[in-house]
């Protein structure tokens, strides 16, 4: 199992301070939402998370060891990332970007053999896009993008999931499914996730653990029982905030 | 992707480049027979078709696959490289220095060896200072390194045109010549064939990362593509064929924009099919550019560029069509 560990960490955007002084174990089997309002810099820590930019102190350590130090094949066998958005300059078919996620698994010769093409259409199955191998990116729906941008993500199989709002652009069946489909991979086979999403009764509902990014530095971290309280979140979102149900727990703006 | 396809892929355009080959060497001022060519190029024959074949019409032939493989492997690269569908070996300004050079050259007088060396002196320069500038924020982003280009592509075309309007009369033919892209007779092909040869072995064995390249840096870095070190080496392949392609020939235009194109039209998405397809298919495309550009208005050459437009548009055009229409269907 890899474990992903953050130690004293401070992050800058700009003038924004998003973290200082952080030290988070992200254990497996945990699933962690990141929360707070736009512009706090959900994503920039999601970033340093994967090691894409530096902090500005403090270090981010893949099993016991720092992200810099690691060559980034091995890193991605190990942790891997959905981007909040995809450009797609070229064209290419589903199963085509389905296995560009067996990257790091596969020797600098190798070419995908059947064993990675069966891992591909089982990611692809998972998402609901079972049987459409050849169809082109450039004629897919939005949250048909999504799911196979999620579909790579599995068929990179890193044992630490980092997720950029995974639920974007999908339907409200859509999403369920999706977090459904991850929580339930991270109990039966002891993966980490963390994921950044806007939704607080989503996070309520399949995180155990939430990071509150306040946007000034502060950051509250911690189980769900303790962290998401009403006051709490009203400050985090300067939103009042009517509790409508206590299992899972679930809130309406007022 | 299936194996069947790329290979009925390969099969077809090596046909194509056989076929381009022999009609490159049969067709001419002089018409041989198949017998007469493959006599001399056994090392046996007649003279002057010994001669012919071997001095005049196969180097010729091997320059012009040479200059269209580099122009169109040098154009997949960097359309990965600036995430920019649009981009052509000339985008980065490679070949305007390169025609600065050229045409210096031919106003002090120089030909042969030393206008060429004057050329890709100029491509390089240009080269090294487009890296260096857009390299000197640090980050150099796609934007950044396109901008440059165009930049630096503007300050060629300023300069060359202030070259043509200085240039006594004598010369100006010549130099409009090969700024429209020329295959001169007597160009000697090895030096272009090899760099040819070392720029496609060293980009295939980048073809997967470039595949993951093509979708998005992040998506690259996340999947484990050390992605700072691939763009240094892509610039430097693609700038260095591109160089030696113009250095050769002047500015051929259109074959390094369009070949990776039709090629992707034509189902050669992995960059592991596309790079060498691209090689055989723009090889191809120039080599029978060229003897058709010496042959239709014969005695009198045509620059080799106006017919690889005149060829590819109407291919291109008619698979950009085609496959509208599939996925309207």
């Amino acid at each position: 199992m890899s474990r992903l560990s953050i130690q004293n960490l401070q992050v800058h955007i700009g003038t924004t301070e998003v973290c200082r002084d952080l030290s988070v174990e992200f254990e497996a089997g945990q699933c962690w939402a990141i929360l707070g309002r736009n512009g706090t810099g959900k994503t920039t820590l999601l970033h340093t998370l994967v090691g894409l930019r530096e902090p500005q102190a403090g270090t981010v350590q893949l099993d016991g060891m720092a992200l810099s130090a690691q060559p980034r094949r091995s890193i991605a066998r190990r942790l891997g990332l959905l981007p909040q958005d995809n450009h797609d300059a070229f064209p290419a078919t589903v199963l085509e970007t389905a296995l560009l996620g067996r990257h790091p698994h596969l020797s600098p010769w190798g070419w995908e053999t059947v064993e990675d093409h069966r891992l591909a259409r089982t990611a692809l199955a998972q998402v609901g896009l079972e049987g459409w191998d050849e169809r082109r990116i450039d004629t897919l729906s939005g949250g048909e993008r999504r799911r196979l941008a999620v579909a790579t993500l599995l068929t990179q199989a890193p044992n630490i999931l980092l997720l950029d709002e995974p639920t974007n652009h999908l339907d409200l069946h859509h999403q369920i499914e999706l977090l459904k489909l991850l929580s339930r991979q991270a109990q039966e086979q002891h993966k980490t996730l963390v994921m950044v999403l806007h939704d607080l009764n989503l996070a309520a509902r399949f995180a155990d653990h939430c990071l509150l990014l306040y946007g000034d530095g502060n950051v509250c971290a911690g189980p769900c029982d303790s962290v998401l309280e009403t006051p709490t979140l009203e400050r985090l979102y300067s939103q009042p905030l009517r509790m409508v149900s206590d299992n899972p727990p679930a809130w309406l703006p007022e | 992707m299936s194996s069947a396809r790329p290979a009925t892929l390969f099969i077809a355009l090596l046909l194509l480049c056989l076929a381009g080959l022999a009609g490159a060497l049969l067709v001419g001022s002089v018409s041989l027979s198949i017998a007469e060519v493959i006599n001399s190029l056994g090392g046996g024959g007649t003279e002057p078709w010994r001669t012919i074949v071997l001095e005049l019409r196969l180097p010729r032939a091997l320059a012009a696959f040479s200059v269209g493989g580099l122009l169109a492997l040098a154009g997949a690269l960097l359309q990965v490289l600036l995430r920019n569908p649009l981009a052509d070996p000339y985008v980065l300004g490679t070949s305007g220095g390169a025609a600065v050079g050229a045409l210096l050259a031919m106003l002090a007088g120089l030909s042969g060896a030393a206008l060429g060396g004057s050329a890709f002196a100029g491509a390089l320069l240009s080269t090294v200072l487009v890296f260096g500038i857009a390299r000197r924020g640090g980050d150099w982003s796609p934007t950044r390194l396109l901008l440059t280009g165009i930049i630096m592509a503007s300050a060629w075309g300023a300069l060359i045109a202030f070259i043509l309007t200085i240039a006594p009369e004598h010369n100006l033919r010549g130099m409009l010549f090969w700024m429209m892209g020329d295959i001169r007779p007597g160009d000697l092909p090895w030096p272009a064939l090899s760099i040819l040869l070392l720029t496609l072995i060293i980009s295939w064995v980048l073809a997967r990362p470039l595949n993951l390249l093509a979708r998005g840096e992040l998506q690259a870095i996340t999947l484990g593509v050390s992605v700072r070190p691939l763009r240094a080496i892509l610039y430097l392949l693609a700038a260095l064929g591109t160089a030696t392609a113009v250095t050769l020939a002047g500015s051929v235009g259109f074959v390094g924009l369009i070949i990776p194109h039709l090629l992707r039209l034509a189902g050669a998405r992995d960059h592991r099919v596309l790079l060498p397809a691209s090689v055989l298919a723009g090889g191809a495309l120039l080599l029978i550019a060229d003897t058709l550009a010496r042959t239709l208005w014969a005695p009198q050459q045509l620059p080799v560029g106006i017919l690889t437009a005149a060829i590819g548009i109407p291919v291109f055009l008619f698979l950009l069509l085609r496959t509208r229409a599939e996925v309207h269907a």
